[in-house]
């Protein structure tokens, strides 16, 4: 899960990164109200989980509330990248001497937190990585003791600190890596990190991605969920329990298991289809998650068709069968089904959906290509 | 031959009284799986399966009793690596940990801590391994398989159980197949279990289902252009997977711009490797590459 700038900036500032305090505003007049508590020239940034938002007119400079006000009016409502912008960040606006990049990551080739750093900051570190690889610092923390000096003191020798900044530089670091791992983040990144004509070192932009598996024992992070930005239809998914995940094509796919799922996917397209989402329903396929994903799927207008993949391996694939139907009778739209189920008991399966007038299919390519067919025909296109 | 399990496997199952846990050890000990103990804490003395399996209060316990020589892991996600550790720690020397959803940063001590102490760990969020014949382990259905010459590494669940039906319904057989799990750390990589096909004399063509995110299929690769005389077939799953997003396996998001399934089939192309575009072109791939 991504946390907004501000979300990141409050858990940082926790940890005593330095930063400059900002305040939160939904509309034009708190963001002038915003700006006058400030007191100075103020920066006022579109909160979007997406990137690029400084390209997209997202972030602006105002040397007075007037001016913020009339820049939050721009930026309000813009949409950037699809997402349209309802929050924003008022931060005083900083001078800055020099940008660095300084980021934490879980890394799965090391099997540790790993410290990236690098004295070109502000630019995506990924754009860095492809142009000036040798410019980017990585350095693995011990996987049981964690971030100790040396490794601080390495990395601002890297950025090439003064001898000031080194001092400024310990509590940034320590604090980014507390609540890296207080937090149980996948990423957490500090860009720019930055020096100011005088000398002091500041995070300007934050970013956190919390692993989502460690959700659950950590509640005050699930309550920074920021459900503007996600699709009503992924809200609805997850409060069922299902990893759903909305694409843009028009056959809607149910499966059990994400790689099977993910396969299902690529089959539809390789038969020459777009699939419309990512569905994997879990083990059992009980019929009151059937159900639920059925609903999912066709709450989306686009969705003509569906295509249905279950290797029931342990369970029995009439006990599927029977659930798909039941769940089927209960729908508000119907759509052309197409359903696959292997597994014990498959040909009583088999023989129950196609009384229902549900296609069936052995093979998982001939499925793919029926779903295909069955959109086409409902008058989609491919 | 076979890898991981086989008739002299002494297993213990952590969580065996658990509805996923008695479950699975039932099929397990309808495949010939030698199920020695059970454990959950609190219920030493009892018994599980009908009174066929004997259930301690501790692994270390379980193991003095019955020589436990692999452990199969049921228990939820917050109490998994704690169970893995005490695996570890009574001596257990194989561990396979089929719970999902265990957070990044527990598994990172774990992993670190089992390999110091040479424990070979599959897992976590795994199905588990499968020797035809002569034991399964996890969750794999035992009569999807049929006894043969090709080895099978997955990363993946159910996508396992479809490539493993599609060469069964060929007619190609299978000496041990294993799921190495889904999530960003787990206990065994590609490279390790391949090196253990390439060993295993009677495994003789081999098989890898790659998702997308991270570079472990990339690697393996490189390994087996290296190391591998034996034909391969492989397929990547998650060609159409958005960049950014978790697809189900917290270990499969395409994050920026690495980890997609394009830059993993160029690679296993570029080491030789036949890649399937579904998993029905597999059987044929193997054939093509002289297996029978």
């Amino acid at each position: 899960m991504k946390l907004q700038e501000y979300r990141s900036k409050e858990i940082l500032a926790r940890h005593g990164v330095a930063l400059l305090e900002g305040i939160v505003a939904s509309s034009p007049a708190e963001a002038r109200a915003a700006a006058e508590r400030i007191g100075s020239p103020v920066v006022v940034k579109a909160q979007v989980l997406v990137g690029g938002r400084g390209k997209a007119g997202g972030v602006k400079l105002a040397a007075t509330p007037a001016e913020a006000e009339a820049r939050a009016a721009e930026i309000i409502g813009l949409v950037i990248k699809g997402v349209t912008v309802r929050t924003l960040l008022v931060v005083p606006a900083a001078e800055i001497a020099k940008e660095y990049y300084l980021g934490l990551i879980l890394d799965r080739a090391s099997k540790a937190v790993t410290v990236i750093a690098s004295a070109d900051g502000g630019v995506e570190i990924e754009e860095t990585a492809k142009t000036n690889p040798g410019a980017i610092l990585r350095l693995p923390l011990h996987p049981l003791i964690g971030l100790q000096e040396h490794n601080v003191r390495r990395v601002a020798f890297f950025l090439g600190l003064g001898p000031e900044q080194r001092k400024a530089f310990g509590p940034i670091m320590r604090g980014l890596h507390a609540a890296f791992m207080a937090s149980d983040a996948d990423l957490a990144e500090i860009n720019p990190l930055v020096t100011t004509p005088a000398g002091e070192l500041l995070a300007l932009d934050a970013k956190i991605v919390l692993d989502d598996s460690a959700l659950p024992r950590h509640p005050e992070l699930e309550a920074m969920r920021d459900l503007a930005e996600e699709e009503p239809s992924e809200i609805a998914a997850r409060e069922a329990g299902i990893n759903f995940i909305k694409l843009d094509g028009n056959i809607g796919c149910m499966v059990n298991g994400a790689g099977l799922a993910m396969t299902t996917m690529d089959l539809v397209k390789l038969a020459g289809g777009e699939p419309a989402n990512f569905l994997d329903i879990g083990g059992g396929a009980k019929a009151d998650r059937v159900s639920a994903a059925f609903a999912i799927i066709l709450d989306d207008p686009r969705v003509q068709a569906i295509l249905v993949n279950i290797f029931g391996g342990i369970t029995r694939g009439d006990e599927v069968a029977r659930g798909i139907v039941e769940a089927r009778a209960s729908l508000k739209r119907t759509v052309p089904m197409v359903v696959r189920i292997v597994g014990t008991n498959s040909v009583e399966a088999a023989d129950i959906l196609r009384q229902a007038n549900l296609i069936t299919a052995d093979s998982l390519d001939d499925a793919a290509a029926k779903a295909v067919a069955a959109a086409l025909a409902a008058g989609g296109g491919a | 031959m076979s890898i991981l399990v086989n008739s002299a496997t002494r297993l213990l199952v952590q969580g065996i009284t658990g509805r996923e846990g008695e479950f699975h050890s039932r099929a397990m000990l309808e495949y010939g799986t030698p199920i020695v103990a059970g454990m959950t804490p609190g219920k030493g003395g009892q018994s599980a399966l009908d009174g066929r399996v004997p259930v301690y209060d501790t692994v270390a316990e379980a193991v003095e009793q019955t020589g436990a020589n692999a452990s199969c892991i049921f228990v939820p996600a917050p109490a998994a690596p704690d169970a893995m550790l005490e695996a570890a720690e009574a001596g257990i020397p194989l561990i396979f940990c089929i719970t999902e959803g265990i957070p990044a940063l527990d598994m990172l001590g774990v992993y670190h801590v089992l390999r110091a102490k040479g424990v070979r760990l599959i897992g976590p969020n795994c199905p588990g391994a499968t020797s035809v014949g002569e034991a399964k382990v996890g969750i794999i259905p035992g009569d999807i398989h049929r006894r043969g010459p090709v080895g099978l590494v997955s990363r993946s669940g159910t996508l396992t159980y479809e490539v493993v039906q599609a060469m069964t319904d060929a007619g190609l057989g299978q000496t041990t197949c294993v799921g190495i799990g889904g999530d960003p750390i787990v206990g065994s990589n590609f490279i390790d279990m391949l090196s253990m096909f390439n060993e295993d004399p009677e495994t003789e063509a081999i098989v890898m289902i790659g998702e997308i995110g991270g570079d472990e299929e990339e690697r393996a690769a490189a390994y087996c252009a290296r190391e591998v005389r034996k034909p391969m077939a492989a397929f990547v799953a998650g060609r159409t997977a958005p960049p950014g997003r978790r697809m189900g396996h917290a270990g499969a998001i395409i994050s920026g711009g690495a980890g997609t399934a394009e830059s993993k089939r160029q690679a296993l192309e570029a080491a030789g490797i036949r890649v399937a575009d579904s998993p029905s072109q597999i059987p044929a791939l193997l054939r093509g590459a002289g297996v029978r």
